[in-house]
């Protein structure tokens, strides 16, 4: 074949290139731009609460919508103990879960159990809250919160009438929904432990529990802890099946038996009643502060696993 | 070819029997000048000088790792797909520098073809796959399209194994078939140059007979420079040789000069095993 | 050196298999209970006018939440409308322009940060944004929560799609002499075509159980839906309202959506995991 040796000019084909590249850029700069617009417009619209209240808005425990004169505390409250009672349910028991489908359970029961936990995670939230209010809740006032009286009514935390509906109930209902969340990470760091170390305990004599203990557990400590992180992200913002068993109430009491609030489910109840400027503000506000705790706590969470992963690497 | 530029190869090149200096130059397809290559600050090829004839096969060898892929891949310039990689110096293709940023690289590779080391089948039909470079290169009519895949799979001996199946899925092929359907999508376009990056490393050995085979047919139409770790290959294909060390190319020559007397000492001890 | 007894640790090894053993059991059990009572309560509600008919005043029997299923299809496939086109194309961005750049990984953080985000807070977002400044709630503001909610999970199931293809695949298209831009379409977008569909049927499985976002953007209504730009009857909200509600019909009807809702949730949840093994098995 003759050697040709002229090339085309540079120029023809680029303009496509240039144009598909600047399209996907500006689609990619789309995300950055909410994030920015989001906390923008929260700041904006809650200008007239964070005029009147300033920081004592985080510290005030009112809500009169009537008086106009509102502080987050309570929500705040709210929000903080049903994530905490959440945390100390999902935790222990999303641990337990990963062990048995990651080290116990045969591959086909692994399975089976591990779709049915993953399931647990995408029943929609509000579905928790229907089954929440109508079943869970009257359960719980009939058989677990009696017996919780009777026997530890001593603390401050178990007295009240058992009305089934309140920050127990949806702290653990809570726990349920960040439970798969909680379990899937755990799995995935538990399958990061470098097999021949547990062999060579195996090989020591070890039973399986001293090998998770001892060998697994030690490795996924970090791992399980941004879990634990991810776990809270998700709880934090979980609004529907809190709004439906939480009692809805601005107060804030040591029991749990008692109704509260979350920021959350401040907002889904009152966002539409707010009929003056300072009240929707307020609701505005709060849900600045959600935002930016929940931040805090993604932020977090992704340095915390980041580093992980640069130790692993 | 200009004097002056040869006689920065004569210390690598060979002396024919009666002592002469001159190599049977026929045309040069790709002539190397100064190449030097780059990932980020680190360099891996240093002054590199190398004239690839036309219709033939050159082969470059070395121990994994010296640079022949990266060397090779510097043609048609697939490496500034990778924004820490960069070239400099010339590769020339008639009196054009193909790295020059005035020279289109799509362009360019309709001229130089490259076939890789894993056989990369599109997720399309056979027909789609050999099609492929012919839709984005040429405008054909429909029986043009179908009359160049044809003659392509027949070029790459894949069609009598094929010509019943082109709407089955490429990646539904053998592994030896679907390296064989890389090339009849390569020189589907009719490329001036074949470049071939260890293609038969990753099959087995009697397919790789048959690409062997293939190569030393396609070698009337096309230029091919292959990269191969094994030497043998290289010995039973190739016209010339040219071998790499450590990123600089230590010798080049004649393949049956460089397998039976290599002038340099480094060039004996890969030969013969003693490295690599 | 005493020796432990092989006894207790036998005892306390089993003592955790069992704990473990239980939680799992636990966990399947919830499960159950919450699907079962879901399908009893949702199933009674269903009759040809749940699926035909409008929501009747407060008090009157009968009626059904026809306008809501509507709604609720609408809106989705308006979110999905809005959100995939640009979610695809950043992921093809952060996937095939953003290699080893620092922007790429700002970009991932930044994205992962936004899936964190609570829907409710999307809700307020396009509360202020759009239905203050237009003095109406309407079925575009829900869309366009939702669609938000949706953008960066589709992001990043795009990204990790596409880095899934082999550069292999790519290097061979550019060097027949394809542009970048017609390699990436017609060749990676290809080959990653299953998992993508995985994606964004992931994504609208969460979206379209989603009810914070929509309650005070969308709101809810009683009627056929005349315009995008009033509000728009859907599922969620109705179940929301009608729960919380004194009337024992409409209890039973926030049941028969909560079935419904649940349904199409676990059924693109399931597509999307057979979408997910037909490209693994295509390979």
């Amino acid at each position: 074949m003759a050697l040709r040796s002229r090339f085309r000019p540079v120029g023809e084909h680029n303009w496509g290139d240039s144009l598909f590249r600047w399209i996907t850029l500006a689609s990619m700069w789309v995300i950055p731009l909410l994030m920015a617009g989001i906390l923008l417009e929260l700041i904006r619209n809650s200008k007239l609460s964070l005029a009147k209240f300033g920081l004592g808005f985080l510290t005030s425990n009112a809500w009169d919508p009537v008086a106009g004169n509102f502080g987050a505390l309570s929500s705040i409250y709210g929000t903080a103990v049903s994530t905490l009672i959440a945390l100390l349910i999902a935790v222990p028991l999303g641990l337990v879960i990963a062990l048995f489908l990651a080290e116990l359970a045969a591959p086909k029961l692994s399975a089976l159990f591990g779709t049915a936990i993953e399931l647990l995670a995408a029943i929609p939230s509000i579905i928790y809250g229907m089954w929440g209010l109508f079943v869970f809740a009257p359960f719980m006032a009939r058989f677990v919160q009696p017996i919780l009286g009777k026997y530890l009514g001593f603390l401050p935390l178990f007295q009240g009438p058992p009305l089934g509906i309140g920050v127990l109930t949806a702290g653990i209902i809570l726990a349920l929904m960040i439970v798969p969340y909680i379990s899937s990470v755990t799995r995935e760091v538990f399958r990061m432990v470098p097999p021949l170390v547990k062999e060579a305990a195996y090989g020591a004599g070890a039973t399986t529990w001293e090998v998770t203990k001892g060998v697994t557990l030690r490795y996924s400590m970090r791992g399980i802890v941004g879990a634990g992180f991810l776990g809270v992200g998700r709880a934090l913002g979980e609004t529907m099946a809190i709004t439906f068993v939480i009692g809805n109430n601005h107060s804030i009491s040591a029991s749990l038996f008692a109704s509260g609030n979350t920021i959350t489910a401040t907002l889904a109840n009152e966002f539409t009643e707010a009929s003056d400027p300072i009240y929707l503000s307020s609701l505005v506000e709060l849900g600045l502060v959600l935002f930016v705790i929940t931040m805090l706590f993604q932020v977090a969470a992704q340095l915390w696993l980041w580093s992980l992963r640069k130790r692993l690497v | 070819m200009d004097k002056s530029l040869r006689s920065d190869f004569t210390h690598s090149f060979p002396l024919s029997p009666d002592g002469s200096t001159d190599l049977d130059w026929g045309r040069v397809a790709v002539s190397v000048r100064h190449l030097e290559f780059f990932y980020g600050k680190r360099q891996v090829l240093f002054d590199n000088n190398l004239d690839i004839q036309s219709n033939r096969i050159t082969a470059i060898i070395g121990p994994s790792g010296c640079g022949k892929s990266t060397h090779i891949r510097t043609y048609n310039r697939i490496y500034e797909l990778y924004r820490d990689q960069h070239a400099s110096g010339e590769v020339l293709m008639g009196d054009m520098n193909i790295l020059s940023s005035s020279v289109d690289p799509i362009d360019l590779r309709r001229r130089i073809g490259m076939i890789f080391q894993k056989p990369s089948p599109f997720p399309m039909s056979i027909f789609d796959n050999v099609a492929y470079g012919l839709r984005i290169n040429y405008h054909l009519k429909r029986s043009e399209l179908a009359e160049r895949v044809e003659k392509a799979l027949l070029k790459a001996a894949l069609w009598d194994e094929v010509k019943d199946k082109l709407s089955h899925p490429g990646m539904a092929l053998s592994g030896g078939q679907q390296q064989r359907l890389c090339i009849a999508r390569t020189i589907a376009i009719e490329p001036e140059v074949l470049l071939m990056d260890e293609p038969s490393s990753a099959i087995d050995p009697i397919a790789t007979a048959k690409i062997e085979e293939l190569m030393l047919g396609l070698k009337a139409n096309y230029t091919i420079v292959i990269v191969t770790h094994n030497m043998h290959q290289a010995a039973r294909v190739s016209d010339f040789t040219a071998f790499f060390h450590e990123g600089r190319i230590v010798e080049f020559g004649m393949t049956k000069q460089i397998f039976t007397n290599p002038r340099i000492k480094q060039t004996e001890d890969y030969i013969t095993g003693r490295f690599g | 050196m005493t020796i432990r007894s092989a006894r207790s640790r036998h005892m306390a090894n089993s003592a955790i298999l069992r704990i473990s053993t239980l939680a799992a059991m636990v966990g399947l059990a919830m499960l159950i209970w919450i699907l079962g009572v879901v399908m009893k309560e949702g199933f009674g509600a269903f009759d040809l006018d749940f699926f035909t008919k409008l929501p009747t005043p407060p008090g009157m029997a009968g009626g059904g939440l026809a306008n809501a299923i509507a709604g609720t299809i609408m809106m989705t496939v308006l979110a999905i409308l809005l959100a995939v086109p640009i979610s695809i194309l950043a992921g093809i961005h952060l996937a095939e322009y953003g290699k080893g750049a620092k922007l790429a990984t700002s970009m991932r953080f930044v994205t992962s940060t936004l899936m964190g985000v609570p829907s409710i807070i999307m809700g307020v977002f396009v509360y202020t944004l759009v239905v203050k400044p237009t003095h109406t709630f309407s079925g575009y503001s829900g869309s366009i929560a939702l669609a938000i909610i949706m953008l960066p999970v589709v992001v990043r199931t795009t990204e990790d799609m596409l880095n899934l293809v082999p550069v292999a695949l790519r290097e061979a298209g550019l060097a027949l002499g394809a542009p970048h831009w017609k390699v990436i379409l017609q060749i990676v977008f290809r080959s990653a075509k299953g998992g993508l569909l995985t994606g964004v049927l992931l994504a609208v499985a969460r979206v379209s159980g989603e009810t914070a976002p929509l309650l005070f953007t969308a709101l809810n209504s009683p009627y056929w839906m005349h315009s995008l730009n009033e509000p728009l009857a859907n599922l969620t909200v109705t179940i929301f309202n009608f729960a919380m509600s004194p009337y024992a019909d409409w209890k039973s009807q926030a049941w028969g959506a909560s079935l419904l809702i649940t349904g199409g949730v676990l059924l693109l949840n399931i597509s999307a995991r057979l979408a997910f093994r037909d490209r693994n098995r295509n390979k």
